[in-house]
């Protein structure tokens, strides 16, 4: 069981962080290509699962999963959205996902005024506690099962 | 230091108190201009706001508002007893919903202040609408907020007017169909 990568973006589509754990195979295009296209799709998604409901919709959009990966999705009311792919071992990453939110983009970002909000994170203390917590994830080896 | 040690810690509210007059007392000095000071307490209080929402979600477990009257709730029965320790009740709503009161019996940050009479149009607490502002903007909310009453200014109560203006709508980046 593994974490393969992460994304953090904000509300205007900028990806303010990206960590990489487990990758195999690149996507074969640029890495801000490679955010604008993962932000794109997931407002697609989101606006797809909301207009095909056919019940009121609570959370929304929540994850996706092929046969070989599984992509977990968290958004904040305001704006801010933390994507993980897993391999297909973890079941349910919500709430791991409201903890980096929780105790790492708050604490170390939002509750640093000398970060700017909306950029690039350049914090190093968040980018190691954040590995530091995925690696401490249970369901998370250096290789893939 | 653990979560829930941190938590638990109870800032002093007399320091806080103090440190607040102290912000508005330099204020006053700098720009020599009550309109002036007003302007920016309303500024550093959206500059908060939009940082202590965050905090908020990440401690509530208060998710997306379903209208403007939940909204109303959530701040003066969650945020505000979080942050200031009191619970301001929701009144006079307009006949639209678009509008209401945050009625405060006591406000920490006035705690032992009073007015000098030079200084009548101070709007001492214009930290808090800045705060509300702020905090809802971040949550696709333009609101208008502004004190209508002001114990400190002579009237019994302190008032809080929050008016809907409109929802702020996502948008994709520039660049993208």
């Amino acid at each position: 069981m593994t974490v393969h990568n992460l994304y953090i973006f904000d509300r205007n589509g900028s990806c303010l962080h990206y960590g990489e754990w487990n990758r195999k195979k690149e996507a074969g295009i640029s890495k801000d290509e490679e955010f604008k296209l993962m932000y794109g799709m997931l407002f697609s998604i989101r606006s797809f699962c909301s207009k095909m409901s056919p019940l009121d919709m609570k959370d929304g959009f929540l994850s996706f999963q092929t046969s070989k990966y599984k992509l977990h999705y968290y958004e904040t009311p305001t704006g801010i959205k933390i994507i993980m792919n897993t391999d297909l071992g973890v079941p349910n990453a919500r709430d791991i996902l409201h903890q980096i939110y929780s105790t790492l983009y708050v604490e170390y970002i939002v509750k640093n005024p000398l970060c700017v909000l909306g950029e690039q994170l350049s914090s190093d203390l968040f980018s190691t506690r954040l590995d530091l917590y995925i690696r401490a994830l249970p369901f998370f080896s250096p290789r893939a099962a | 230091l653990c979560r829930e040690c941190k938590r638990l810690t109870i800032l002093n509210s007399e320091l806080f108190t103090l440190t607040y007059g102290a912000l508005v007392t330099q204020l006053c000095k700098d720009y020599e201009n009550d309109e002036e000071v007003n302007k920016q307490l309303d500024k550093m209080g959206y500059n908060i706001g939009v940082r202590l929402i965050e905090d908020f979600l990440a401690r509530s477990s208060v998710g997306r508002c379903q209208d403007f009257r939940e909204t109303a709730d959530v701040i003066a029965k969650v945020a505000f007893k979080m942050y200031l320790g009191i619970t301001p009740s929701v009144t006079n709503w307009s006949p639209a919903g678009d509008e209401f009161s945050l009625i405060l019996e006591s406000n920490p940050l006035v705690d032992f202040v009073e007015l000098p009479d030079n200084h009548s149009t101070l709007v001492y607490s214009n930290l808090l609408c800045g705060v509300l502002r702020g905090a809802l903007e971040m949550v696709q909310m333009a609101v208008d907020v502004k004190f209508a009453q002001d114990s400190l200014r002579g009237d019994n109560v302190t008032e809080i007017r929050m008016k809907f203006i409109k929802r702020i709508e996502e948008n994709l980046p520039a660049g993208d169909e």
